[in-house]
């Protein structure tokens, strides 16, 4: 059995993906790209995104998100063997979140527009402590576990939720620990103890974004080492916005001591019918040493990470900047390496 | 460890240096701002992931050397930045920095902000110590303290209010630099004495106070309504711990507001800087833009743009598409070739080069007020004062 077939059997039966990342790696891209790559194998796909942000809306250049499910996007034709699914995107905001929660379960009539009338909405999810990851992760749930109180909703064989950054995640996804202080039993406890029961268990997987930065990285480690001590399961480690490779092993060291050879360079421009100059072949060799250096830096992150006892997986740093064609690429790169 | 320094003489940055057609910023001049002594206060905001805090760093570094007394405070430094500064200790109190170079007659100080502890002083400081005990052992305060929307960005601009009066007293500092929390909401702090207010005055407040101030019988019909649909929801010890808490908070949130405000007007005063950081990305891009609206909106006084890490220009006129083909070339010949490799690598860095000038262009057409900084990437990570003077002289354009 290949390691990317292991890593498949492992997490084909996830069925809430969590991406979470250091600000600035492309969590949301990475998401995103996710959710097209599940797809592609005939899966049918919730995106979901929590931050207000509607990112998902520009990725995929749709209008801003409603608090509905949105169909957004397929996957690649014809790769599925039940042939492309589709990708449905969810912007979750905590004030809809809350009404529709009370309008699902508690049936509070006037008494629940009074709530609103009286502010107490507003003060739930602006001031009341963790009430809002509380509510967005319940959101989330739902999606999953959804059950006939949600009519002729569509159900999903997997939901990917661009989450907080991995400052944050356990906190997010720790929602009996939230409530800990405040609701040591009734229905809000009991709530919150069947949402643990998901998030905890091998049908979640929790993955982590990062570039082969130092901070990245350590922020990294220290997020799966607090995802573990919480019993959260630790998905894969997703590498973004790896550089290219285009030097071998040998040069790359010469190009960093400065000792590669200016006049063959200036040979083989020449023979590729390039006018050259010495100021093309220094700045050639200059870049060559800084990009040397970076590469440098990023083995050894590189080694941190392998080291973290996680699967990784790399997915190159796109130079155009990331569209929709981009996010396709990032997809069929992360199938390949087996995250499914 | 070493800042490698290029081997090039200077690295220059996009068309801010090498105008190429369409709208350019006005170049921002972070000396003259350092050096200009009516400069008390420098605050960096951005989102997260931008290098705020190296930003930061460097500028106080920058600053002292050129011989202002100079304090930073700092939020969330990576670990070895704060231990070669040697704050990595959370005491929420300045500390020297080591090897500065005082040649100038400056020094530099700095802080690693405890969001909880600087809200916990200011709770002492209001109420009587019973009163605070009550308050700082509530579960509703301890979850605000670390959640309330805002609360941390607010908490960065109480203590540097704190730090502003104990300068002014005791001549200790002349320039004060704020790096902000990595949030999302990170120009919340401008909100929240507004927000502190309407929550106070906020109905629901009132209807939380009302059991405990009046007889019983002034509850209408309303309120009875509401406190049973909170006691299904929320169960009936959340809510009395919901009530007594706000009933303590209502006590000491009078001084409360009067210092939000007062920081506010701080904030707004001419002595004060805001620059706004951000990464030559499109979604960081996006919020340097909020952030540019937003501080305008409230006329808070705006320093400038830093594009920080941005992709350093490369020298010669090749192009990436004659690159790539020259590339293919050369490949075709000897599959390994090292000039191959070099020319891709090069029409790698041109389009990302390109890239980060449109994006740039794009901001500043819709922002031309907006003086801007490019800082170029550097090779290696920063973690100590060498790299941070590194970073403060590319802020410079030195």
């Amino acid at each position: 059995m290949s390691e990317g077939s292991e890593k498949r059997s492992a997490w084909s039966k996830v069925r809430l993906h969590v991406v979470t990342g250091k600000g600035g790696t492309g969590k949301s891209t990475v998401a995103a790209a996710l959710a097209l790559s599940l797809a592609s194998e005939g899966k049918s796909v919730l995106l979901c995104e929590v931050e207000g942000r509607q990112g998902i809306a520009r990725m995929f250049d749709v209008d801003p998100l409603p608090y509905q499910e949105r169909e957004i996007a397929r996957g690649l034709r014809g790769e599925g063997e039940n042939g492309a699914g589709v990708v449905h995107a969810l912007h979750i905001d905590p004030e809809s979140a809350l009404m529709e929660y009370l309008a699902m379960y508690y049936k509070l009539g006037r008494a629940g527009r009074a709530l609103d009338r009286f502010g107490v909405i507003e003060f739930a999810t602006t001031i009341a402590p963790g009430a809002r990851d509380v509510l967005l992760t319940g959101k989330v749930f739902e999606a999953v576990e959804r059950n006939s109180r949600n009519k002729g909703a569509t159900r999903y064989d997997a939901v990917v939720l661009d989450a907080p950054p991995t400052g944050r995640i356990s906190q997010f996804l720790n929602v009996s620990d939230e409530l800990a202080g405040l609701a040591k039993m009734g229905p809000i406890k009991h709530q919150s103890d069947t949402m643990m029961t998901l998030f905890r268990s091998p049908r979640t997987a929790v993955h982590l974004v990062t570039v082969l930065e130092e901070m990245p990285v350590q922020e990294t480690a220290d997020g799966i080492a607090e995802l573990r001590s919480n019993r959260l399961p630790v998905g894969a480690v997703v590498v973004n916005m790896v550089r290219p490779r285009d030097l071998q092993a040998e040069d790359l060291a010469a190009a960093r001591a400065g000792t590669l050879d200016a006049a063959r360079v200036q040979g083989d421009l020449k023979q590729a019918g390039v006018d050259t100059d010495d100021d093309l072949v220094r700045g050639l060799l200059t870049e060559a040493h800084d990009h040397a250096e970076r590469r440098a830096l990023e083995d050894s992150q590189r080694t941190i990470v392998g080291g973290l006892g996680v699967p990784v997986l790399e997915l190159a740093r796109l130079a155009g900047g990331v569209d929709l064609g981009g996010l396709y690429e990032l997809a069929a790169d992360i199938r390949e390496q087996g995250l499914r | 460890m070493n800042i490698p320094r290029s081997p090039r003489t200077r690295l220059r940055v996009g068309p801010l240096a090498t105008s190429a057609g369409g709208r350019t910023a006005p170049e921002l001049d972070v000396d003259a701002l350092l050096d200009d002594r009516r400069t008390g206060i420098i605050v960096c905001c951005g989102s997260g992931g931008v290098g705020k805090t190296t930003v930061s760093a460097a500028l106080g570094l920058r600053a002292a050397e050129r011989g202002r007394k100079v304090v930073v405070l700092t939020i969330d430094p990576a670990r070895r930045l704060a231990q070669s500064m040697g704050i990595e200790a959370l005491d929420n109190t300045p500390r020297p920095v080591a090897q500065v170079d005082q040649d100038a007659g400056g020094t530099l100080d700095a802080m690693m902000l405890d969001m909880k502890r600087t809200f916990d002083e200011v709770v002492e400081s209001q109420a009587t110590p019973e009163k605070a005990q009550q308050i700082l052992e509530n579960p509703f305060y301890i979850a605000l303290s670390s959640s309330f929307a805002g609360t941390q960005e607010y908490m960065a601009m109480e203590k540097l209010g704190q730090i502003h009066a104990d300068a002014q007293r005791d001549g200790t500092y002349d320039l004060i630099v704020v790096d902000t929390p990595p949030s999302r909401s990170a120009l919340d702090f401008l909100d929240a004495p507004e927000r502190l207010s309407s929550f106070l005055d906020g109905r629901f407040i009132r209807l939380m106070l009302a059991p405990a101030r009046g007889p019983a019988k002034l509850m209408t019909a309303g309120l009875s309504l509401i406190t049973n649909a909170l006691s299904k929801i929320l169960g009936a010890q959340v809510l009395r711990d919901l009530q007594t808490f706000v009933a303590a908070l209502d006590t000491v949130f009078g001084g409360f507001r009067q210092r939000a405000q007062k920081t506010y007007a701080l904030l707004q005063a001419d002595k004060t800087a805001f620059l706004v950081v951000a990464a030559p990305e499109p979604d960081a891009l996006r919020e340097a833009a909020y952030f540019v609206e937003r501080l305008n909106e409230d006329r808070m006084p705006l320093g400038g743009l830093i594009v920080n890490r941005a992709s350093p220009v490369p020298e010669g006129t090749l192009s990436a598409d004659e690159a790539m083909a020259a590339a293919e070339r050369l490949r075709k010949l000897d599959p390994e070739s090292l000039t191959a490799g070099l020319l891709r690598l090069h029409a790698d860095q041109s389009r990302m080069v390109e890239r980060e000038a449109l994006l740039r262009t794009r901001f500043a057409a819709a922002h031309p007020q907006v003086a801007t900084a490019v800082v170029p990437a550097l090779a290696g990570d920063v973690h100590d004062l060498v790299g941070l003077r590194r970073v403060g002289e590319l802020l410079a354009g030195a």
